[in-house]
């Protein structure tokens, strides 16, 4: 029976790592706009493609599309380097996998040092939340599709 | 739900830059004031902004007023003997701000303000559609 579930609830997976990935992508890229005028502060980002890989474990040939290739190895992967880096732990707090995060290279130079490159943050933000949507669709769809599977024929 | 922690990252970030407004305000107001003869005449004032780490997590920064700074620049000084706050060689000294400088800063804290509400506003209807997964 667990297993079962598992398999229903699989496709699911890959979609609610996607999620958690694009919100704590989002409050990465509210912070640095909340610190755009902040002496000092050094902008930050996370390769997004690289996080999920390494999130899910599936390969970046079948990114795309698929919700069944996920190879078990949830944490179990994290290099070492990554391990080491500043994060120490887990970005999201709920996700497993901690997110390598990178430091933004500046365009411009300021005088405070503050790398915060506004147009840049903007384009970010609304990117992600694009993407964020198309993710909540992906992921509704699929509930939707096991809900009505699970609905009775003369059910409506 | 780690994105309901945007809400106070944008929030500190609002309140700081409102705090920051209220500065700019103040300085405008006093950009005329002049000293008595024998009292100093009004310092234009600045924040000092600082990120506040919100949080075990990392990177989520918000931002803090950590301090406001005095300027210590010389204030105007204009001749005009019949003044009542003249001093003994007819000078009045009027306080140091700059109102293209008060300005400037003015509008890049309604910037900073505006984009932080943006933020917020998304992260909001961002929420808002997630909660309703399944439904309908």
């Amino acid at each position: 029976m667990q297993r079962m579930i598992n398999r229903l609830t699989a496709s699911l997976d890959f979609h609610t790592q996607a999620l958690q990935l694009r919100a704590d992508r989002q409050r990465v890229i509210a912070s640095n706009i909340a610190n755009a005028d902040t002496p000092g502060y050094q902008a930050r980002d996370f390769d997004f493609a690289a996080a999920l890989r390494q999130a899910t474990g599936v390969n970046s040939g079948n990114l795309g599309g698929s919700s069944g290739g996920r190879s078990g190895g949830m944490a179990s992967n994290l290099g070492a380097d990554i391990a080491a880096n500043v994060m120490g732990r887990g970005l999201g707090g709920s996700s497993n996998a901690a997110v390598h995060l990178q430091y933004a290279r500046p365009s411009q130079t300021s005088a405070d040092s503050n790398t915060v490159d506004m147009d840049r943050e903007r384009a970010s933000f609304v990117d992600n939340s694009v993407n964020y949507e198309a993710t909540l669709r992906f992921l509704n769809g699929s509930v939707r599709t096991m809900l009505d599977a699970m609905k009775s024929p003369n059910q409506g | 739900m780690s994105m309901l922690r945007i809400f106070d990252v944008a929030g500190s970030a609002v309140s700081a830059q409102s705090q920051r407004l209220n500065v700019v305000a103040s300085n405008l107001a006093n950009v005329d004031t002049v000293a008595t003869p024998d009292g100093t005449p009004y310092k234009a004032r600045q924040v000092v902004f600082q990120t506040l780490m919100l949080g075990a997590q990392q990177a989520t920064a918000g931002v803090q007023v950590s301090a406001i700074t005095e300027s210590s620049e010389p204030g105007r000084r204009v001749r005009d003997p019949a003044h009542p706050n003249a001093d003994a060689e007819g000078y009045v000294t009027y306080s140091n701000v700059s109102a293209v400088d008060e300005m400037v800063n003015m509008m890049s804290a309604s910037r900073s303000y505006q984009n932080n509400i943006e933020v917020m506003n998304t992260a909001r209807s961002l929420l808002l559609k997630t909660l309703q997964i399944g439904q309908g």
